[in-house]
């Protein structure tokens, strides 16, 4: 409307309604003024509420067993431990959801033997579904590029190959976690979204040389669930070792010393860091199975602090000689 | 089916493999990722990027020969590319429709008349190609200092000119043909000696910047895809981020949303492919015109003009992008595509005046010297810009770098950026590792890059190459520079943290990165007396340890006096003692009044500057995330002798 004053279109009735859109209109605002009204201002950053609880997926009334077979074959040093300690039957039932948590931390052969052994994931999965397992998934979370990593290790197409399906770990996968009872693993990102409808989970770990902690075994292999910015924990290495071991209760653990990685680890990058040591070990006590793993890198597992104190925490025995493995030669 | 219509159902095929390609453009085993797609197809068809890189190069590298298939065409079609091919020019083309369809005839006659601003593309052109070609030309020019017998042939010639014309003795006119070719002569052979060939005239290479295909490829390269990865449509498992990708978001929008002010803005007022094009179509064999000059010229056939090219009047054919609207719209099929001229006239030729030409030029062979001027490609080159594995010498390399970013896509990493002006305005948007972005360093067995590039500024590396195996076991593993540390902000270092995720990180073997053990003695706040003591337990006199502080397995303690020298792991400690480790036990029980003291252990990293590569996965992975406390500087990379650190040998 272009009225000026003196036109007859002008009149009071006009005034009175634009004053009362006027009045809704300061209403409006004052209204929505006051009702996002803050006066404290932001205070400290909320603490995002995170799960809290322990990925327990051992099988339960099942007493500590554990199996080391010699040979060079992972095949079938994999189906002798596995027979040894009572068959997959024992642990995988029917309609079972497993999770394979391999280690493919680095983009890198598998003649290097820097990540697990393609044959034993695709051995392990096809196992699985022989034995009814209605899904298995195989993950992790690697240092380098994801996407390389599970190519160049083989990994991915022998996963695929036994037709388990590769979870690469999207930023959506990870949620906040607390460990109970943990001083590390508080309110941190960790790769859950896999784990989500699984009942079974099998870690399957190669035998490698780490200078910080000493040797690369079973339980650092759950370093792979953590996102974030999990480098930090470095500078306290055995604590966030042993509280891993805390967080996974694994159905079992597969400890492959077939090749052991002796030295520059936990990369390696040269067949003169390797050397042949022909042993698998199945175990469903991760801490045993570390302290027998660290006689293949010709060390004792006093010399590696974390495995006394995860079983100072109650997660398995140091002395694995007390759990009476069964011992094979192939 | 109308001729428009199959105009538009190309332009569409081309926007559609354009986008194709972008996409196909990650590795990948997938049927929808790089497993033989010709994805630089696009940027090889575009002769802008042959002539330009064949200029610096002076060679005409692999698949860029394509762009002879659209030299040919164009000269025998015309400007088809700008109408029928280009995705650049199908975005304009869409975006100028919808923003001025709804304008009267008469407004869109007015936005699509001539304009003479659109000499200014032909301007651009000759500025970019003299930027290629200054090198070639300076060589050009020095010819008869470089060879001897060039220099012989003239001085000879210009004295059998000087002869004859003597003999009949000629009146001296400055403007003779045979005064001119002197002065010529002479100019030359001055030239020759006085100009020298350096890397302040050394080839580069500035079309990038322009060029459309390289500017959609960069612009959906590193702004379009990343933001479709933020969606649901993931196209790779960690979105990628682009450093500085802001300016060159602006520079697309720019050039899209000019079209809001005049149709076709970027291909009428800028585009220096299509003024390259206008320039070959010069003699083109068919044309469009019109059949007969019975023309009552209401102006119809300019209403969607593309190329504002005056078809109603003398038709600027080289302005005509083959849009063919006026085909379509004349209302007495008076337009056509003949052989024969136009019935009402054609202007063949640019507009650009000799006066523009020659500034155009000028600046042209005088930008690059005068920003090299500042030693950046000498004693001031930029250490932090760090080149992907295979990248030629600097100077080569910045002769043929279209700054597509090719190379920053498919990295599988994401660890390639568009450079800011860290490599100087010559090496914007060019390639460089930013070790604090992506999902690793620049990873060790990957050579996607170089065997991508279509120009060879990263050249198409093998494995074995790069890794320095088999045959190139001689000559040792490609080097990108050398990672340095930090000392005052390495854990370790600085701040009695244990650490060394560098170390553990390193790819090569053996590793790069080794570690020293040393003890530091921690400050507990109190004085560690000890008051009892057996084989295992200390107790101390006085309470003040923080209970359990100690227990990580990193500490130790050392008794003074010494009862043995040897030092023990604390197993657990609390607030007024501690125990040590069974396998070393006190065979001598500490006495009470002797001093404890605990020691953290650390292993402090160093560098083999002789084997790092330069990787950058140690920077990556360094827990200091805000500057990290290992970086990666070009020192020492293996492509320029003179950034050498070590001695060879």
């Amino acid at each position: 409307m272009n009225l000026k004053s003196d036109d007859p279109g002008w009149n009071r009735r006009q005034f009175l309604a634009r004053s009362l859109k006027a009045a809704a209109s300061i209403a409006a605002a004052a209204a929505a003024g006051l009702w996002f009204h803050d006066s404290k201002g932001p205070t400290q950053a909320a603490n995002r509420q995170s799960e809290t609880g322990r990925l327990d997926f051992s099988i339960g009334g099942l007493s500590p067993k554990m199996a080391i077979v010699r040979g060079g074959d992972r095949r079938a040093t994999l189906h002798a431990g596995l027979k040894a300690l009572g068959g997959i039957e024992t642990f995988i039932k029917k309609q079972d959801r497993v999770l394979l948590k391999v280690n493919a931390a680095f983009a890198s052969p598998p003649m290097l033997s820097a990540t697990t052994h393609p044959e034993l994931v695709s051995e392990m999965a096809r196992l699985c579904y022989q034995a009814g397992a209605a899904a298995v998934v195989v993950t992790d979370n690697p240092i380098n590029n994801p996407g390389s990593c599970f190519a160049l290790s083989g990994i991915d197409a022998a996963a695929r190959a036994a037709g388990a399906r590769v979870y690469l770990p999207y930023v959506d996968a990870f949620k906040p976690f607390s460990v109970q009872q943990a001083k590390l693993i508080r309110n941190w990102p960790v790769l859950l979204d896999p784990i989500k409808n699984i009942n079974k989970i099998i870690g399957i770990a190669p035998v490698k040389d780490h200078h910080r902690s000493g040797a690369s075994l079973t339980m650092k292999n759950w370093y792979g669930l953590l996102g974030g910015r999990r480098n930090i924990f470095h500078q306290n290495i055995h604590t966030i070792i042993t509280e891993l071991a805390m967080m996974v209760r694994p159905t079992f653990v597969i400890l492959d010393g077939t090749v052991s990685m002796m030295t520059n680890g936990p990369t390696g990058g040269s067949l003169t860091d390797l050397k042949q040591t022909n042993t698998m070990v199945v175990s469903t006590d991760q801490v045993a199975a570390d302290a027998f793993g660290a006689t293949l890198l010709n060390k004792s597992y006093r010399d590696l602090p974390f495995i006394s104190r995860a079983e100072a925490a109650g997660l398995g025995t140091a002395d694995y000689r007390s759990l009476n493995p069964v011992e094979l030669s192939l | 089916m109308r001729i428009i219509t199959t105009r538009r159902i190309s332009q569409i095929f081309f926007l559609i493999m354009f986008l194709w390609f972008c996409v196909v453009t990650t590795l990948g085993e997938q049927w929808w990722q790089l497993r033989g797609w010709p994805v630089n197809w696009i940027i090889e068809l575009d002769p802008l990027v042959g002539l330009a890189t064949l200029l610096s190069t002076r060679t005409l590298y692999a698949g860029l020969l394509w762009g002879l298939a659209t030299v040919v065409l164009t000269i025998v079609l015309g400007r088809f590319f700008c109408g029928w091919v280009c995705p650049f020019g199908a975005i304009h083309q869409f975006v100028g429709f919808a923003a001025h369809r709804k304008k009267s005839v008469g407004a869109k006659v007015k936005l699509n008349r001539f304009h003479p601003a659109q000499s200014l593309k032909y301007w651009i052109l000759t500025f970019l190609l003299t930027i290629s070609a200054l090198e070639l030309t300076v060589d050009l020019f020095r010819l008869p200092a470089t060879n001897r017998w060039i220099w012989i042939i003239l001085i000879l010639a210009v004295l059998t000119f000087g002869a004859i014309k003597g003999l009949r003795r000629y009146r001296m006119n400055l403007k003779s043909p045979a005064i001119i070719y002197a002065g010529f002569v002479i100019l030359w052979l001055l030239l020759s000696s006085v100009l020298k060939n350096n890397q302040t005239s050394a080839a580069s290479l500035q079309i990038g910047l322009l060029d459309p295909i390289s500017l959609i490829y960069r612009s959906f390269n590193l702004i379009v895809l990343p933001l479709v990865d933020q969606t649901a449509l993931t196209l790779s498992a960690v979105p990628r981020l682009y450093a500085g990708a802001g300016l060159i978001a602006a520079m697309f929008l720019a050039a899209v949303l000019l079209n809001l002010v005049i149709p076709r803005f970027y291909c009428r007022f800028v585009c220096p492919a299509g003024a390259l094009f206008g320039v070959l179509s010069r003699f083109s064999l068919w044309r469009i015109g019109k059949t007969s000059d019975d023309c009552s010229g209401c102006h119809i056939c300019e209403k969607n003009c593309e190329g504002a090219c005056s078809p109603t009047t003398e038709i600027r054919f080289n302005e005509c992008v083959l849009c063919v609207n006026c085909l379509n719209d004349c209302r007495h099929g008076l337009m056509t595509y003949q052989t024969a001229p136009s019935a009402t006239g054609v202007i063949s030729g640019t507009n650009l005046s000799r006066r523009q030409f020659l500034t155009a030029t000028i600046s042209g062979a005088a930008v690059i010297p005068m920003l090299r001027v500042s030693g950046s490609l000498g004693s001031n080159w930029n250490p932090a810009v760090v080149r992907p594995p295979g990248a030629l010498p600097e100077n080569e390399f910045l002769s043929r770098c279209i700054k597509c970013g090719q190379c920053m896509r498919i990295c599988p990493t994401n660890v390639i950026h568009p450079a800011g002006l860290a490599g100087g305005f010559e090496g914007l948007w060019t390639p460089t590792l930013n070790f604090r972005i992506g999902t690793s360093g620049c990873q060790f067995n990957c050579i996607a890059c170089g065997n991508l590039c279509p120009t060879a500024a990263i050249r198409p590396i093998s494995l074995d190459e790069r890794l320095g195996r088999n045959r190139y076991a001689g000559q040792g593993p490609i080097k990108i520079g050398t990672a340095f540390i930090d000392r005052g902000r390495c854990l370790p270092w600085a701040m009695d943290r244990p650490c060394i995720v560098c170390q553990e990180n390193c790819p090569v073997s053996p590793k790069a990165i080794s570690t020293r053990e040393v003890f530091n003695t921690i400050e507990t706040g109190t004085r560690l007396t000890v008051a009892t003591a057996d084989t295992f337990y200390v107790e101390f006199q006085n309470s003040g340890l923080e209970p359990a502080k100690y227990t990580t397995g990193d500490y130790y303690c050392t008794i003074s006096p010494a009862p043995d020298a040897r030092r023990r792991r604390i197993v657990s400690n609390w607030e007024r003692g501690l125990k040590v480790e069974a396998t070393i036990p006190f065979e001598t029980p500490p006495p009470a009044g002797s001093l404890v003291q605990i020691q953290i252990r650390l292993q402090t990293p160093f560098v083999d500057p002789q084997r790092c590569i330069g990787c950058g996965i140690c920077q990556h992975e360094c827990p200091v995330s805000g500057k990290r406390a290992i970086r990666v500087t070009a020192d020492g990379e293996s492509r320029d002798r003179d950034h050498a650190v070590l001695l060879r040998g």
